[in-house]
């Protein structure tokens, strides 16, 4: 759904992307994590047609990315958003459904008002929105016409926890309907919950490639007996019939084992640091 | 295109814009008509003047010259408000991204942008040109030459301005482009007036500034060209007043202004299309 070959961008002196590559495939959720500053939001921004590359190619369902067919199947939430304030909520959703040639009408604006959590404030005008709420309109915006790829720059950035909460289900349930995402967050743990595949974005290149379980390292076992847990530092789960049977020769009682290991934001650092 | 210009349009009329304005429209005009009536009264004595004066003439000429002169500035101030920051202004504050985004063209975009501002600031104008015209036939009993001629020049300086504001958009932020603008303006008007100097000394060479000037800057030109439409028929001493005017005289640019005033729209918005299409947002 999408394709990046070989993305470069430079801004003067600075080069935002190095020779960036990846594929996001359909129904795919992935998140791109990176430092400020990494080229998460010129890779996004690329995407979806709003920055020229200086090199390279990106495509959005086989059409080049900025093209007039790549865009009529994305949606895009942008980092920095502001819409007109005079606006009600369901004034935005009607001019974006005019310009995206959706037909869903009163329909989709109710269903995508519902499913962001803002059901009921169609009428309401976003200059007396919360900033959570207008991000939250935001969204819906970007779900109009029913893209096939999402393109979401920090979309959770001025949501309370309740709020992350809906991204989060959100997310998945855009997954059931096969609809492709590419999510940029610092919100490491909600990328390990959601995502299918993370890259790890730094100096505008991919340092990291692979699922959560993938980056993800074993650390150990920890095996829960009478006195406490005691912790096996690297040993994987082959080990873990050895340990057990050890400890039980030796007259432990054994409650649990657990394998442990590194989180998501302890490889990040790792690669980013 | 169309839906852009709308939603331009109903931004002006949701916030009031064009209750501002009428409002300030209205005490305009009711400033204009008790200028006109004193004006009117104090220049009957003139009548039968062995001069040769048309006093009625003259002072019809002069207000609704004033008046115009008033128009086209406040006119040529709403097109800078609704355009000055269409690219870089709303690219900054994030109002424009997520409009772009989606399958409207760059260009389609800018058009809207322009058929917006172009219909408030040329509407604007116009009608406070033919109120001006009204009130001044009503109280004075003068009449213009040709009050079509007259607004098609008068609407055409404030489209050229609007496009004028929408190219600098896509280079300046909003105040940057906004302050560029309104300097443009004054500088198109002023001269005028250099040419009016060059014109009485004689002075071949403010003549010539004038001349590239008004061309470059066809507004100026549009307007003076408007003051002409007024009086073409005074001649003699009425004519020679009328033609010095008092914020920049009439002047008669021939038949390739209104074809070049055109061109020069297409262009000023072809321009700020190639740029915005090549502009990183």
């Amino acid at each position: 759904m999408l394709a990046v070959a070989s993305l470069r961008k430079r801004y003067g002196a600075t080069e935002a992307l190095r020779g960036v590559s990846f594929e996001v495939g359909p129904g795919e959720l992935v998140g791109l994590l990176g430092p400020n500053g990494a080229g998460k939001s010129t890779l996004t921004k690329i995407a979806c047609g709003l920055v020229r590359p200086s090199a390279g190619s990106v495509t959005v369902a086989g059409a080049p990315a900025g093209s007039e067919p790549a865009r009529r199947v994305l949606g895009y939430l942008a980092e920095l958003f502001r819409f007109p304030g005079w606006c009600t909520a369901g004034e935005v959703l009607v001019l974006h459904q005019r310009l995206a040639g959706s037909d869903g009408g009163a329909s989709e604006r109710a269903e995508l008002l519902e499913l962001v959590g803002l059901g009921g404030e169609d009428a309401r005008r976003v200059e007396t929105m919360s900033k959570g709420m207008q991000q939250r309109l935001g969204l819906a915006q970007a779900l109009i016409g029913s893209p096939r790829l999402l393109l979401l720059d920090e979309p959770t950035s001025a949501l309370d926890p309740a709020g992350r909460r809906t991204v989060r289900d959100l997310l998945g349930e855009l997954r059931r309907r096969g609809v492709s995402v590419l999510v940029n967050t610092h919100l490491l743990s909600e990328v390990e919950h959601t995502c299918d595949r993370v890259l790890i974005l730094h100096h505008g290149e991919v340092l990291a490639d692979g699922s959560p379980a993938e980056l993800t390292r074993p650390r150990g076992d920890a095996v829960e007996i009478a006195g406490g847990t005691r912790i096996f530092e690297g040993a994987a789960r082959e080990d873990a019939p050895r340990i057990v049977a050890e400890l039980v020769a030796a007259g432990e009682q054994v409650y649990s084992v657990e394998l442990l290991r590194s989180t998501l934001e302890e490889r990040y650092l790792e690669v980013v640091t | 295109m169309i839906l852009v210009a709308r939603h331009a349009l109903r931004e002006s009329l949701r916030r009031r814009i064009f209750a501002v304005v009428l409002a300030l429209s209205v005490l305009f005009g009711a400033l204009y008509a008790f200028g006109a009536h004193e004006l009117f009264k104090d220049v009957s004595g003139f009548a039968g003047d062995s001069s040769g004066l048309d006093a009625k003439t003259l002072a019809g000429a002069t207000i609704l010259g004033l008046a115009m002169f008033g128009s086209l500035f406040l006119g040529s101030v709403l097109a800078v408000f609704l355009t000055a920051g269409a690219v870089r202004g709303d690219a900054e504050t994030g109002t424009l991204q997520p409009l772009i985004v989606r399958p409207l063209s760059r260009r389609r975009y800018l058009a809207g942008r322009l058929l917006a501002a172009s219909v408030v600031s040329a509407g604007y104008v116009a009608f406070a040109y033919l109120g001006a015209v009204l009130l001044t036939g009503l109280i004075g009993h003068w009449w213009p030459d040709n009050v079509v001629g007259s607004l098609i020049r008068l609407s055409g300086a404030a489209v050229v301005v609007s496009a004028l504001a929408l190219l600098g958009s896509v280079f300046l932020t909003a105040t940057a482009n906004g302050i560029a603008v309104l300097m443009v303006y004054g500088a198109g008007l002023l001269a005028g007036l250099l040419g009016e100097i060059g014109d009485a000394v004689p002075s071949h060479s403010l003549q010539r500034i004038a001349d590239i000037a008004s061309w470059a800057l066809p507004f100026e030109q549009l307007y003076r060209d408007a003051l002409r439409e007024l009086v073409g028929s005074a001649h003699g001493v009425t004519g020679a007043i009328i033609q010095l005017g008092p914020l920049g005289g009439s002047h008669d640019a021939g038949p390739l202004l209104l074809p070049w005033a055109v061109a020069y729209v297409v262009l000023a918005t072809l321009l700020a299309a190639w740029a915005f299409t090549r502009r990183d947002v």
